[in-house]
């Protein structure tokens, strides 16, 4: 039967019919529901959230060379992290089939960068899949597993979020149990040890190896040929093709689905049988640039495609029609709008814990996460986002640059699960290297941003099997730091207290959030903490002076209305709390300096 | 190309938390069973944190792109008020459309920088005609006893510019894709959204 699913799930429901044993990830938009639907779907698979996307792969790795089919999965920037153990694995070859999904976020929709990994298929030596939708996904992860263990290498399988976040149909089929035997061999140490002495014959192998996928591309159905006008043929893969297919199904295509290595006979095929070749595809020039440097004449790429941000039919209809492309009428102009960004919920306890490192003119490093939205205005503090974990090896930079001056000043912030996957190391060197950086782990008990995925410090697994959970503050022990202090971040006056006192003093100091769970998280009850359900504003005391807007709370809003306080202080408009929102957190009621704010019955 | 294999472009609109989501996983459900082809993409990276939420949603005899071209647009199906007019430009000539009238607040609008859009209904009308519909879904769905069944009330009058498409392939879906405790619920809702139309 025919099923709608999701990119990630069709990836999901391809690698257990590959007979896949084992699945480890570490979320990162788009590609986060992959090992969710594993778990939730597919018992015979072993599934975990590993702590960074570094060690789901070597976890991969290690099944797939004990003989199982074995996946990892991860965002574009997770790829980075994960590369180290990648570059290698291509020398070593795997046993077992292993995928490597890895997705792209082109127009950064949900990320910290831009980047096309169609490079590290080309940079690491291995073969890459691209998908052009569900269908696809489904049978190129089911085929991914066939090549990687005919050629003996890890296959990276790319998606971007337009086919990682979109449903389509998929003709689905039974789970077939990989017949290799499982076991290790201590006798293939050469294969696995990569000491120069094996690498050099291993280096070899690469190059034959790719030269037998060369091959094995020109003869695959992943590519495929369609011949039709043949005055104008168009070369593109994934999301691209689909684009250019829709606004000109009229041409002829070569459609890539195997992205490296490239088919070289069906490329110069193609040439032959259309009379121009124009190449379209998201991001980099990376077919473009393989395919001019075989010699052959390009009559359009990125001369008119957009080598940034996500491509669409219009933005492929225009470039390709010039003068005669005819934009919609404009009816209202969108940038007239207010927009409507996203927000830290009401009473999220990110929102006191910056409301006092602003009050305090931290800088504040900060790291990727929820709370990377306190950057945004009102609240704006928060002044550094790079990747996993810099936050607290920047601070610890910047006070060895400036010195004693630095003391007081500066700040780095991170959440939990970000903490958990690069955070650490940071840390550490804050401990060995006489740092005196200070390092807060918001803790909300939960990766948040995602969309609440466990990890190693939420005391769960990817199942909801009861696990161990990191102790924090005996990390920081572990590695040297001697002040370990806790705050609870709805109180702002002692959060400011404590704060100012770590980044004052001249040594390391982690600063742990306590009972502050993430406000969508119900198991851990985050409402039960706060005494009072609801506040409203008293009428006769507001003075209209926008104080609480600050906080950028969802639940207050400002009314204009011109009139006064009851003792005849004159006001130009009030705020109101919608108790719709309200959560009774306390946070606008530490912040007005009139009282204003009380408690009020739901 | 025949009439019957153009593909239809249904675009929805709201904020996150409203459950447009599921009002356009309930399409998709109805739309295959009725023999389409059928594509749908959505941006929810960060829906849960109050930013708007959109679904480009299309269905045919065999359909490319996973987005809509903009301009493109057949029917707009909109959650809240701002964020129908966010993409009044999307929407072709003769295109169809509904309203539901919810008003939720942006920041730069909480904070008093900005003022809400006001004749957001004017502005359709002066370019769509009759073939804008406004519907109070919340209000319906209140009267259901049930706020949350708001996204189920506008797939049900929305479902009035689909007479071909039987209604028991809407029942179906919503229950393949609800609890069965929420069964009774939104098939009402369903069906008050219908005859709002």
């Amino acid at each position: 039967m025919k099923e709608i699913m999701q990119g990630n799930a069709a990836i999901a429901r391809g690698a257990w019919e590959a007979g896949v044993k084992v699945a480890a990830a570490y979320p990162g938009t788009p590609s986060s529901e992959i090992l969710k639907d594993v778990a939730d779907n597919y018992p015979e698979i072993y599934a975990e959230w590993s702590p960074n996307e570094m060690v789901a792969v070597q976890v991969a790795s290690g099944a797939a060379i004990a003989g199982a089919r074995a996946m990892a999965s991860m965002k574009h920037v997770g790829m980075n992290v994960a590369s180290d153990a990648l570059m290698t694995l291509a020398y070593t070859g795997i046993k077992g089939g292993l995928m490597i999904v890895v997705a792209d976020d082109p127009n950064v929709h949900s990320s910290q960068n831009e980047q096309d990994s169609r490079n590290w298929a080309r940079f690491g030596k291995v073969p890459m899949l691209e998908p052009g939708d569900a269908q696809e996904c489904y049978e190129f992860a089911k085929a991914s597993f066939d090549i990687s263990e005919k050629f003996d290498t890890p296959v990276l399988l790319r998606t971007v979020t337009r086919i990682a976040h979109a449903d389509s149909l998929v003709q689905t089929g039974k789970r077939v149990e990989s017949k290799m035997p499982l076991g290790l061999d201590p006798k293939e140490a050469t294969k696995y040890v990569m000491v120069p002495a094996n690498v050099r014959p291993r280096r070899k192998i690469i190059e034959e190896r790719m030269r037998k996928l060369e091959a094995f591309a020109d003869k695959t159905k992943l590519n495929k040929m369609e011949i039709n006008n043949k005055s104008v043929g168009i070369i593109a893969s994934g999301a691209a093709y689909m684009y250019a297919k829709e606004v000109f199904p009229e041409y002829s295509f070569l459609k890539l689905g195997m992205v490296w290595p490239l088919p070289k006979k069906m490329i110069a095929d193609f040439f032959k049988q259309v009379k121009k070749v124009m190449i379209i595809e998201e991001l980099d020039p990376f077919f473009e640039t393989e395919i001019r440097a075989m010699g052959y004449k390009v009559f359009h790429g990125k001369d008119i495609i957009p080598n940034m941000y996500e491509l669409s039919p219009e933005i492929v209809e225009q470039a390709i029609k010039g003068k005669a492309y005819k934009a919609p009428k404009i009816r209202v102009k969108p940038e007239d709008l207010p927009r409507r960004p996203p927000n830290l919920c009401a009473g999220c306890s990110h929102r006191p814990l910056f409301y006092a490192l602003k009050k305090l003119g931290a800088f504040v490093f900060g790291d990727i996460g929820c709370y990377t939205l306190a950057v945004a205005p009102p609240i704006s503090a928060l002044h550094t986002t790079i990747c996993m974990g810099a936050g607290g090896g920047m601070v610890h930079g910047a006070m060895k640059a400036m010195g004693k001056e630095a003391l007081g000043k500066m700040v780095a912030v991170l959440g939990d699960s970000t903490f958990l996957h690069s955070g650490i190391a940071p840390l550490m060197n804050a401990g060995y290297n006489k740092g005196n950086s200070t390092t807060i782990v918001l803790d909300n008990r939960i990766t948040s941003m995602t969309g609440h995925q466990e990890h190693a410090g939420t005391g769960f697994t990817v199942r909801g099997e009861p696990a161990n959970q990191v102790d924090y503050a005996e990390i920081g022990k572990a590695v040297g730091i001697k002040n370990i202090r806790y705050i609870d971040p709805y109180n702002i006056k002692e959060t400011m207290e404590i704060v100012k006192e770590e980044i004052n003093r001249d040594e390391a100091s982690l600063i742990l959030c306590k009972d502050s769970p993430c406000m969508l998280l119900r198991r851990a009850k985050p409402l039960e903490k706060f005494k009072t359900p609801l506040f409203a504003i008293n009428m006769d005391k507001c003075r209209g002076c926008k104080m609480c807007l600050e906080i950028n709370c969802p639940a207050i809003s400002w009314r204009e209305a011109a009139g006064q306080t009851k003792d005849g202080q004159k006001r130009k408009g009030t705020v109101y709390i919608n108790p719709d929102q309200c959560v009774g957190c306390e946070v606008c009621v530490q912040v007005c300096k009139f009282d204003a704010i009380e408690p009020a019955k739901k | 190309m025949k009439k019957d294999e153009k593909t239809t472009n249904i675009f929805l609109s709201g904020v996150g938390g409203q459950g447009a989501i599921l009002a356009s996983n309930i399409l998709g459900e109805v739309f295959i069973r009725a023999g389409y082809d059928v594509k749908k993409a959505e941006v929810h990276g960060m829906a849960q944190r109050g930013g708007d939420v959109t679904t480009h949603f299309r269905f045919g005899k065999k359909v490319y792109s996973p987005i809509i071209k903009y301009g493109d647009v057949d029917y707009l199906l909109s959650f809240e008020l701002l964020e129908a007019l966010r993409y009044v430009n999307w929407v072709k000539p003769d295109g169809k459309i509904v309203i539901n009238t919810q008003e939720i607040l942006p920041p730069s609008v909480s904070l008093g920088q900005m003022e809400y859009p006001k004749g957001v209904e004017a502005t359709f009308k002066k370019y769509f005609k009759e073939n804008v519909h406004v519907i109070d879904g919340l209000g319906i769905a209140k009267e259901l006893g049930n706020l949350q069944a708001q996204n189920v009330v506008l797939v049900g009058a929305f479902s009035n510019f689909f007479p071909k498409i039987k209604e028991a392939y809407f029942i179906d879906a919503i229950k393949k894709l609800l609890a069965p405790k929420l069964h009774d619920l939104n098939i009402k809702a369903f069906q008050a959204g219908k005859q709002a139309l």
